[in-house]
């Protein structure tokens, strides 16, 4: 009965999304006061409709509801029940879902923050948001019920894949999703302006706070699926190049570019219409993630199901949507000229440098993920692109950015001058590499070509990002929230930079035959195998192995990494143990038997890792803080 | 200088760099893209010798064998009609069997053996990497050979 219930509110949910888009837009079009009136309590009622379907396919899972399908291929009686929750986004059909109700949810706080805007706007937002929604529930709808019982109901539930049975990756869709679908209001905000052919600074000031919010979430939730597959998957990296991963990294490479280009268009009234370009762009790509995750044209992980029609929906949704916008951009934005100037040296030129550094990288992963399937398309072989290409290419527009950045701090809007901030400058980039010079003297010794270019690119962003408050506070200056943020957002980025240019260079890593007994060394320290025995969790049994580590034959810490199989799907998962520590990780992941009583065992050693993750969650920090600024938040049309 | 004169300094600047960028990109993947081949393709030598390529097939039945208590690791991957003999040394995946999909990374040798430098197998029981479904339904006119279920 509750899964019906739950259908049922689906359809309905569709059918006020259907309202909603058409008073949104026709209302404001044919000045109708009482459509545009009408369009508020729609979103609402479509937050509570999707919020229904939503409880009522968890009340499915947590209930062991295993005549509904879906909760039968992705759920068992012996899964823990926090985790029969997150199995609500565990594959394709409830993933679907959460994006609905996340739209809802995104759209809902517009109408309840949107009291300050002109009420013809605030409508037109909500209604292009409604369409976005009439699209992605008809889809699941169409292609993807949840719902769909399954005659006679399974005595029992096929489980959800182990890999996915964990917090972070629990935590992970609906973080990504908040990001996906936060672009979806910045697209909403350009799409209004561009049919009311008119775009301000206030405009710009509106949009800023949900666009920084959306890539916050998205920072977050890359950062989780990252952190992971570090963990979980025993690779032992924090990022691979896989299409997937990119797919969520094009977006925020975009999103990144959108946010300095709102302060440019906010302050100075300039970069309007490439403001909306990136707007439409951000959210594309997110369309384009999730089409390449759930259409199964990417085999990992991550995609659930190789079905065409799924496919087909989603590509022809992704042509109506970025072919609609592109459409209405050109056709509106040549009313949107900018006509301030400004001077090489200012920030307005900084920033378009940013910008072009940040779209270029993200025109590069795109290129080496869509190479394999448009090589395959085309019937010119089947290839795979991998860390070869990215690496190089990524490395090239993004060296320069931070470097940018760090100069950029310094400059002034409109005639900035850099000349009285030649001392701090070079101060700081001397005490980046300074600090450079002591970390690859002192501690680690030297590695490869860039890492003096990584370490110094990072110490100097992270000390230039201090001068501006510090000076700031000693001349007796308040610092607002959105310059907090900044600082923190950069300073995250210079950590990130360090960290990652630490792993990329000091990683020490080695596949191990190891007897009871015998040790193999890794970097300046032994891995011990001390011994197996059998140990069980609630839904498997476990091979345990005992690894001591040893660092100049005193022990470090004693590992237990283990071999899983998990008695649902018979799977074998591999459990990696690591010791994580401020400077370094340990990580140890039990490999197979070997015979000869030897087992495999892969160390590995690896520097100031989990920055890369902090840095991650600093940035977002950053974004939280900058966008809580109280001028956001002032009503009515004064600058 | 006139604003408009610095537009135009700006502007073909920005389209140089673009067009730099994308030509470096374009070269950066026809250097870099590793290329699929089936153990038939490599039999009959379309497969390059010394370059990175990836192999695909299934794990033959009784072909594994291990150097007993090292890391070392021979097996033959085929395609149920050429076989391509396949040299490792390391860690394999959790799913890598008998009998089931394997794609690996590596080189060609002059030998004809494939010197595997990493091995992909992958999370699902039932998965097939997609090239490898591929090149075996083109090779069975459409029917799947089906292994024993583990």
């Amino acid at each position: 009965m509750i899964p019906e219930l739950g259908h049922f509110a689906l359809i309905l949910a569709m059918l006020v999304a259907i309202v909603q888009s058409a008073f949104g837009l026709a209302g404001p079009a044919l000045q109708r006061e009482r459509w545009i009136a009408a369009v508020r309590p729609a979103v609402t009622m479509q937050f509570l409709l999707q919020s229904a379907a939503l409880l009522a396919l968890m009340f499915a899972f947590v209930s062991n509801d295993f005549s509904v399908q879906y909760v039968a291929q992705n759920s068992n009686s012996a899964l823990p029940v926090v985790y029969r929750v997150a199995a609500v986004w565990g594959a394709h059909e409830g993933s679907l879902l959460l994006w609905g109700w996340i739209l809802a949810a995104w759209t809902l706080a517009v109408a309840l923050f949107s009291r300050g805007l002109p009420a013809g706007f605030a409508a037109r937002t909500q209604g292009v948001l409604g369409l976005v929604s009439v699209g992605f529930v008809s889809f699941t709808l169409a292609t993807s019920n949840p719902f769909e019982r399954l005659l006679p109901a399974a005595p029992d539930g096929r489980d959800l894949n182990p890999l996915l049975q964990d917090p972070a990756l629990a935590s992970h869709p609906p973080m990504l999703y908040a990001g996906y679908v936060g672009f979806a209001v910045a697209f909403a905000f350009a799409c209004a302006a561009m049919i009311e052919g008119r775009l301000d600074q206030t405009w710009a000031r509106w949009t800023r706070p949900w666009t920084t919010v959306a890539w916050a979430f998205l920072s977050v939730g890359i950062a989780l699926g990252s952190w992971w597959a570090y963990y979980e998957l025993g690779w032992g990296g924090y990022w691979f190049w896989d299409p997937v991963e990119n797919a969520s990294f094009m977006p925020w490479l975009v999103g990144t570019a959108l946010i300095h280009s709102l302060a440019v268009t906010e302050k100075r009234g300039l970069f309007k219409s490439w403001t909306l370009l990136l707007a439409i762009l951000a959210f594309s790509l997110s369309l384009l993630g999730t089409f390449l995750v759930r259409s199964g044209v990417l085999v990992s992980v991550h995609s659930f199901a190789a079905d065409p029609t799924r496919g087909i929906f989603i590509l022809v949704f992704l042509v109506l949507v970025i072919g609609g916008a592109l459409a209405l951009y050109a056709w509106r934005a040549p009313l949107l000229r900018s006509t301030a100037g400004f001077e090489f040296s200012a920030r307005e030129s900084f920033l378009l440098f940013n910008n072009i550094l940040l779209v270029v990288a993200a025109a590069a992963v795109f290129a080496g993920t869509m190479a394999p399937l448009i090589s395959d398309a085309l019937g010119l072989g089947t290839l795979s692109v991998g860390k070869q290409y990215f690496d190089p290419v990524f490395l090239l527009p993004t060296l320069p950015l931070i470097a940018l950045a760090s100069v950029g701090i310094f400059s002034r809007w409109k005639r900035g001058q850099l000349a009285p901030h030649r001392g701090a400058i070079l101060f700081t980039l001397a005490l980046a590499a300074a600090i450079t010079a002591a970390l690859m003297l002192g501690v680690w010794g030297g590695a490869k070509f860039l890492t003096p270019v990584g370490f110094a690119l990072g110490f100097w962003l992270i000390a230039a990002s201090f001068v501006d408050p510090v000076d700031r506070l000693r001349r007796g200056l308040r610092l607002t929230p959105a310059i907090v943020g900044m600082t923190i957002a950069h300073i995250g980025l210079g950590v990130f930079v360090v960290s990652v240019t630490a792993v990329e260079s000091y990683t020490r890593e080695r596949d191990l035959a190891l007897a009871i007994g015998e040790s193999g060394r890794v970097g300046d320290f032994d891995y011990r195998l001390d011994g197996l025995r059998s140990a069980e969790g609630p839904n498997y049994d476990a091979l345990r192995g005992t690894v001591t580590v040893l660092q100049a034959g005193k022990p470090v810490v004693t590992l237990h990494p283990e071999k899983r199989n998990y008695w649902v799907q018979g799977s074998v998962m591999t459990e990696a143990d690591i010791h994580m520590q401020p400077a370094r990780d340990v990580f140890v992941a039990l490999g197979e038997d070997l015979g000869g009583g030897r087992w495999s065992v892969r160390a590995q050693i690896r520097p100031l890792i989990n920055y890369v993750w902090l840095a991650a969650f600093l940035m977002a920090i950053g974004g939280i803080v900058a966008a809580s600024d109280r001028r956001y938040r002032r009503s009515g049309e004064s600058v | 200088m006139t604003p408009r004169r610095r537009r135009l300094i700006l502007v073909s600047g920005i389209v140089a760099g673009v067009a730099l960028a994308g030509f470096l990109v374009l070269r950066s993947l026809q250097e870099n893209v590793m290329f699929f081949y089936d153990p038939t393709q490599v039999a009959v030598g379309e497969a390059p010798i010394g370059q990175r390529f990836r192999l695909g097939g299934m794990v033959k039945p009784g072909s594994v064998q291990r150097t007993a208590g090292t890391l070392r690791l021979a097996f033959v991957v085929t395609d149920y009609k050429r076989d391509v003999p396949v040299q490792y040394e390391g860690v394999v995946p959790d799913l890598f069997r008998e009998n089931q999909g394997v794609v690996a990374h590596g080189r060609l040798g002059t030998d004809g053996v494939f010197v595997a430098e990493e091995i992909l197998a992958k999370h699902d029981e039932n998965y097939m990497p997609p090239e490898v479904a591929r090149a075996i339904k083109e090779k069975h006119g459409g029917v799947m050979p089906k292994g024993p279920t583990p």
